[in-house]
C-alpha cells in the first residue's frame, strides 16, 4: 500500500549525465500517486534516460530523485529490493526466449515468492487472462506477434502487483489495432489495480487520451508539465513544434556537436 | 595503457566470477536450470568430442608406431598413447573442442540476451542475471567437462587399440598390459579429470563474461563470440602448462 499524500516520483533539481555528457538538467517534477502520467518528447530528448534514472540503472548526477518518498538506493542488494515494487515494460519486451509465455510470467513469482505451485499457476493464468492471452500460455515468444509479445511482457511486469508501472515506448513498432489494445490495457489495468503509471513515449495522439498528467521533455529539460488539456492548448513554440510535428522550430534538426572522440565514450 | 587495461579486465573478470559463485545457491530453479544446461553444453557436445577422440587416438597410434618401430620399442605404444592422452591431450583437446562448440554458444547466447533486452529485463525484475543465466552454465561446464574428457579418452584408446592391434598387428595382451602398467588412477586419470574440470570452468567463465558484457548489437555479439573462443583457448593452454608443472613432478 502506498500513501496517496506521498508522490510516486519526486525529482528536485536533478541532473542526469550519460557518457560524460549532461542529458537532462534542472529537473523538477512531481508525479502524483495514482493515475497515468505521460512523459513525452522527441526521439533522443532523454526520455529513456529519465526512465533509467527511475529504475536505478542511472544514478542522478546531482539533485534528488525519490520513488514513493525513498531515494533510489545505490547498493546492488537494496536496488534489487526496490525493483520488486516496480513493473517495467521495456520497448524490446525482454521476454526470455527459452521460456514459454506462462513460464515468462511465472518467473518473477517463482523468484520472489514461495507460493505453492497450484497457486502460482492460478496467478499466471489470471495475469494472462487480464491481457487476453490465456490461450497462448504454452506458446514460445518467437511464435508471438509484436503486439502479443508486448502484452505478455505487460503481464509479466504486473506479476508481482507493483504499485508503480513504467512503460518505455509501449506503442513503438505496433500497428494501430495493437496500439489501441495496449493503450486500453494500460488504462484498464491502471484503474482496476489502483496503480501509478508512467508512460514514456513520443506517440502523442495515442497517449494523451489515456493520461491524467503530461510532461514534455525537449532540449535537455522539462518544457511542460500539466494536464493533457493544458498541453493541447499551449502556445509555447517549443511544445507546439513537437505536438504539431513541425520540422523547423526551437528543437534543432541537427544533432548537438560533440568533441571528436566523444561519441565513442 | 594496454597493461592497465589487461589488469582492469582481469579484476573485472575476477569480480564477475565471485558474483557468479555467490549466486550459485542450489535452489530448485537453479538445479532445474543446471540440468537444462548440462544437456545443452554437455550432451550436445558429445558427437564432436567422440569423433575428435577417435581420430586423435588413430593418428597418435600411427605416428607413435612409426617412431617407436625405429627403435624396436613398439611394445611401449600403449604407454605412449595412455600417458599422452591422460596427462595432456585429452584435457586440452576436449577443452578446445568444448570451447568451439559450447563456449561460443554461451557467448553468443548471452550476447543476444543482452542485445534483446533479456538481461536488462531480469535486472528490472529484481532477478540477478549472473545468478540466473551465468551460474548454471558455469557449473554445467565444470561438471560435464571431466565426463567429456573421459569419453574422449575412451574413444581415443579404443581407436588406438583398433589401429595398433587390428591394423598394425601389435599383440593384444601387450597393448593392454602396457597401458595398465603405465597409467595411474590418481596421478594420471585423477589429474586429467581435475584439469578438465578447471578447463571447463575457465571456458564457461570467459565465454559468459565476454557474452554478458557484449555491445548490444549484432556486431557486438559476433565480436564476443570470437573473443570467447580466442581468450578461452589461450587461457586453457596457459593453465594447462601451470597445472602440468604443479601436478606432474
Amino acid at each position: 500500500m502506498t500513501d496517496a499524500a506521498i508522490p510516486a516520483v519526486r525529482l528536485q533539481a536533478a541532473r542526469l549525465d550519460r557518457g560524460g555528457r549532461t542529458i537532462l538538467s534542472g529537473l523538477d517534477l512531481v508525479v502524483p500517486t495514482g493515475g497515468i502520467t505521460a512523459v513525452l518528447g522527441p526521439s533522443g530528448s532523454g526520455k529513456s534516460t529519465l526512465l533509467a534514472a527511475l529504475t536505478g540503472e542511472l544514478p542522478v548526477a546531482s539533485g534528488a530523485l525519490e520513488v514513493f518518498g525513498n531515494p533510489i538506493p545505490r547498493s546492488a542488494r537494496a536496488l534489487l529490493e526496490m525493483r520488486k515494487g516496480l513493473g517495467v515494460l521495456l520497448q524490446g519486451n525482454g521476454l526470455l526466449t527459452d521460456l514459454t509465455v506462462a513460464e515468462n510470467v511465472a518467473l518473477p513469482l517463482r523468484t520472489h515468492t514461495r507460493l505453492p505451485e497450484p497457486v502460482l499457476q492460478a496467478l499466471v493464468r489470471m495475469k494472462l487472462h487480464a491481457v487476453g492471452l490465456l490461450a497462448a500460455a504454452d506458446a514460445w515468444p518467437r511464435e508471438l506477434s509484436g503486439g502479443m509479445a508486448r502484452r505478455v511482457a505487460l503481464a509479466r511486469a504486473l506479476a508481482l502487483d507493483p504499485p508503480l508501472m513504467l512503460y518505455d515506448e509501449p506503442l513503438t513498432g505496433l500497428d494501430p489495432i495493437a496500439s489501441g489494445v495496449i493503450t486500453a490495457l494500460i488504462q484498464r489495468l491502471n484503474r482496476t489495480l489502483g496503480l501509478t503509471s508512467i508512460i514514456v513515449s513520443h506517440h502523442v495522439s495515442e497517449t494523451l487520451p489515456i493520461c491524467d498528467h503530461a510532461v514534455v521533455i525537449a532540449n535537455g529539460r522539462i518544457v511542460f508539465a500539466g494536464t493533457p488539456d493544458d498541453l493541447q492548448s499551449t502556445i509555447d513554440p517549443l511544445v507546439r513544434q513537437f505536438l504539431d510535428g513541425q520540422p523547423d522550430g526551437p528543437i534543432p534538426f541537427d544533432a548537438p556537436v560533440r568533441a571528436y572522440g566523444e561519441a565513442a565514450a | 595503457m594496454a597493461f592497465a587495461d589487461a589488469i582492469r579486465s582481469i579484476g573485472r573478470g575476477g569480480l564477475f566470477g565471485l558474483t557468479m559463485l555467490r549466486g550459485s545457491a542450489p535452489t530448485r530453479d537453479f538445479l532445474a536450470e543446471l540440468v537444462r544446461e548440462i544437456y545443452k553444453v554437455g550432451a550436445r557436445s558429445l558427437p564432436i568430442i567422440a569423433v575428435g577422440g577417435a581420430f586423435v587416438g588413430l593418428v597418435l597410434t600411427l605416428q607413435g608406431y612409426r617412431t617407436l618401430s625405429t627403435y624396436g620399442a613398439v611394445d611401449a605404444l600403449s604407454t605412449l598413447l595412455g600417458l599422452s592422452l591422460y596427462r595432456e591431450l585429452a584435457p586440452v583437446l576436449t577443452a578446445l573442442l568444448f570451447i568451439g562448440r559450447a563456449g561460443s554458444s554461451i557467448a553468443a547466447e548471452l550476447g543476444l540476451m543482452r542485445a534483446t533486452d533479456q538481461i536488462k529485463a531480469l535486472e528490472l525484475m529484481a532477478i540477478d542475471p549472473v545468478a540466473k543465466v551465468v551460474a548454471p552454465r558455469f557449473w554445467a561446464a565444470v561438471l560435464t567437462m571431466p565426463l567429456l574428457a573421459a569419453i574422449f579418452i575412451s574413444l581415443a584408446i579404443s581407436a588406438g587399440w583398433f589401429q595398433a592391434v587390428q591394423v598394425l598387428g601389435i599383440d593384444n595382451g601387450s597393448f593392454w598390459s602396457g597401458l595398465r602398467g603405465s597409467v595411474d588412477l590418481w596421478d594420471d586419470f585423477g589429474v586429467s579429470m581435475l584439469k578438465s574440470a578447471v578447463f571447463g570452468g575457465i571456458a564457461a567463465l570467459v565465454a559468459a563474461y565476454v557474452g554478458f558484457h557484449a555491445e548490444p548489437t549484432i556486431e557486438g555479439t559476433s565480436v564476443a563470440t570470437t573473443r570467447a573462443v580466442v581468450n578461452a583457448s589461450l587461457l586453457v593452454l596457459v593453465f594447462n602448462f601451470i597445472l602440468s608443472a604443479l601436478l606432474f613432478r
